[in-house]
């Protein structure tokens, strides 16, 4: 199999990784534009805080420490009390639902019936105001998140790929984990969303929340549910983000490489995020794989925009967008 | 159908309410009204009379529409229910079917069915046998319980949303002008199954009609709205008979277009109603 051939399958499996990775913040927006139709522009931040809380439980940190010591001249720093991870990420969780009742009692609650355009200011003012609770919470510092989670080469792959071919691929295990997980995560969402009485209202609330109230939903709730549901994934996203690349400020940032994903997918589907996520991670890959030669590198910093661009111009509803039905 | 009085007992009363939209705008000014037991009873007006909005003031949706009940009282099976939640009115077994139908366009018929009866806590069971019960009254929705209610038709939808309204085992049904939009041929057939539900299921209906003809031949009490303001009401045999429903409402009037004069005594009449 001549050699190029080759180098472009392995770019496509590393960028189908990658796309996962993509898709997992992509889902949170999903989530909640689909329940609310908000943009939720302190996704990222949730996923930032989501994995600094995880950290700090991780490491025993007390919560405000540095606050604390400058206020009242105490030298607290640790509890001394290492929790395990598999008691940390329900803590976590735990968290995150707080947050989603927090974030409905002091801001969508007096925000019904305003503009999409005043909602998603207010999700701008969040994403600041959660970004410095992190920072005062946890300490500004670059930290090292390990859930236990495989990292490196994946030898199985490795091993597979040079049997058949002769060359063996390159694919992070971790990655592959992040699909798993992402396949588990949204197969539960699905079943939720369809099977479950809480799932169908949380349906109905999208279609038409007025309807949805006369019939007694009540929508505090339903936001409350989507918002933990988002903060849930924004956890997950945080944890493989975080324990690629480290838990710091940046990682907030992930929510921008998540814009062209839902112009892709559509910004109310969920598999249309998933799918989203993957044509972006492989087009990332293959476009600098090919084009490297003839225009240089460091494609991939621009490509998923420029695809968003032209996408935006040819089918605005994405992908997968829900279909405006309109009967005539 | 029947014009027998209302039964004594009165199971909703709305007293002198007024609603403000906005902070400014007044959409009723002091209305009252009371809804016998058992009974259908039809709340008619033309465009802006009012109508909806004291439908809205009853179910508490005129919140989400940023309107509120600034004076008065609404009095249901003896308690206050104005500033209650939607949520809990729909427990207390008032439910409203809006004006315009809204189903959840993209669930399922029987996904919109069964979101009728989220408030409920009598089981699986129960539910599904309710669900039985909408198809017998609704024969055509279960032939549809599969389609996405967004691609039915209107008539269906209407089905869908009173069908809905049911699932929640209402004691009460605020029913907001359910002919809109629909053939004369369908608005006959959903009256029809009104007036069964009321006399077999025992639902106590009060309706917003634009149209007086159908309504006043179903209900068996009736409001008239003009501006705001009740400007008549009684039987609906009364109301069929009165002289001013029939020219004004009706378009019935044996004497011939009336000169602009007698209009305006008309309109003086109504005012001292008033």
């Amino acid at each position: 199999m001549p050699d190029t051939l080759l180098f472009a399958m392995e770019a496509t499996l590393n960028g189908l990784t990658a796309g996962v990775m993509y898709a997992l913040v992509a889902l949170g927006f999903v989530l909640i534009f689909k329940a609310s139709g908000i943009f939720n522009f302190a996704q990222g931040v949730m996923a930032l805080f989501a994995a600094l809380t995880l950290v700090g439980f991780q490491s025993g940190q007390i919560p405000f420490s540095h606050l604390i010591n400058a206020m009242f001249g105490t030298r607290l720093h640790h509890f001394g009390w290492n929790m395990p991870t598999l008691l940390a990420i329900p803590a976590t969780v735990v968290v995150m639902i707080l947050l989603a009742i927090l974030v409905e009692r002091f801001i969508l609650k007096h925000l019904v019936n305003q503009e999409p355009i005043i909602l998603f200011m207010a999700t701008i003012g969040l994403a600041y105001f959660l970004e410095g609770v992190g920072d005062i919470m946890w300490g500004a510092e670059v930290k090292a998140l390990d859930v236990g989670l495989p990292k490196g080469m994946s030898m199985a792959v490795d091993e597979m790929t040079f049997n058949w071919f002769g060359y063996g691929f390159y694919i992070d295990r971790l990655e592959l984990w992040a699909a798993g997980i992402a396949a588990i995560l949204v197969a539960s969402l699905t079943i939720f969303s369809q099977y479950t009485k809480q799932g169908r209202a949380l349906r109905a609330v999208a279609d038409d929340h007025q309807a949805a109230l006369s019939v007694g939903v009540s929508l505090r709730f339903i936001w409350v549910l989507t918002w933990s549901i988002a903060g849930i994934v924004a956890l997950v996203a945080g944890i493989m983000w975080g324990s690629k690349s480290g838990v710091q400020f940046s990682l907030s940032l992930i929510a921008l490489k998540a814009l062209p994903v839902l112009i892709l997918g559509g910004f109310t589907s969920i598999p249309g995020a998933i799918v989203g996520g993957l044509i972006i991670g492989v087009g990332e890959k293959l476009f600098d794989f090919f084009m490297q030669p003839i225009i240089g590198g460091a494609t991939e910093n621009w490509f998923a925009y420029m695809l968003a661009l032209v996408f935006l111009l040819f089918r605005p509803q994405g992908l997968f967008g829900e279909r405006i039905i309109e009967r005539v | 159908m029947l014009d027998a009085s209302p039964t004594q007992n009165t199971l909703l009363e709305v007293n002198n309410i007024e609603v403000l939209y906005n902070h400014v705008i007044l959409a009723l000014k002091g209305v009252s009204l009371g809804v016998p037991k058992g009974g259908i009873t039809a709340l008619l007006g033309g465009n802006g009379a009012g109508k909806s909005t004291t439908l809205k003031a009853i179910s508490n949706l005129i919140h989400s529409e940023r309107g509120e009940v600034t004076k008065g009282t609404v009095i249901y099976d003896g308690q206050n229910v104005v500033g209650l939640d939607p949520a809990d009115l729909v427990k207390m077994g008032v439910v409203q079917v809006m004006e315009g139908r809204h189903c959840f366009e993209h669930l399922t018929v029987e996904e919109n069915l069964l979101t009728g009866a989220y408030t409920r806590r009598d089981g699986r069971a129960a539910i599904a046998d309710d669900l039985e019960l909408v198809y017998q009254y609704f024969p055509r929705l279960k032939e549809r319980r599969k389609s996405q209610a967004g691609y039915t038709s209107g008539g269906e939808q209407q089905m869908t949303a009173i069908g809905r309204a049911l699932m929640s085992k209402p004691s009460m049904i605020l029913l907001d002008e359910p002919s809109m939009g629909l053939a004369p041929q369908l608005v006959e057939q959903i009256f029809e199954i009104v007036a069964r539900l009321n006399s077999e299921q025992g639902v106590t209906f009060l309706l917003a009609e634009q149209n007086t003809n159908v309504a006043l031949r179903y209900a068996h009490t009736g409001f008239i709205l003009e501006n705001g303001r009740i400007v008549m009401e009684g039987s609906a045999k009364d109301l069929r008979e009165n002289p001013d429903v029939k020219e004004f409402y009706l378009g019935m009037s044996d004497k011939g277009r009336k000169s602009f004069r007698e209009v305006r005594s008309y309109r003086r009449r109504k005012r001292w109603l008033a």
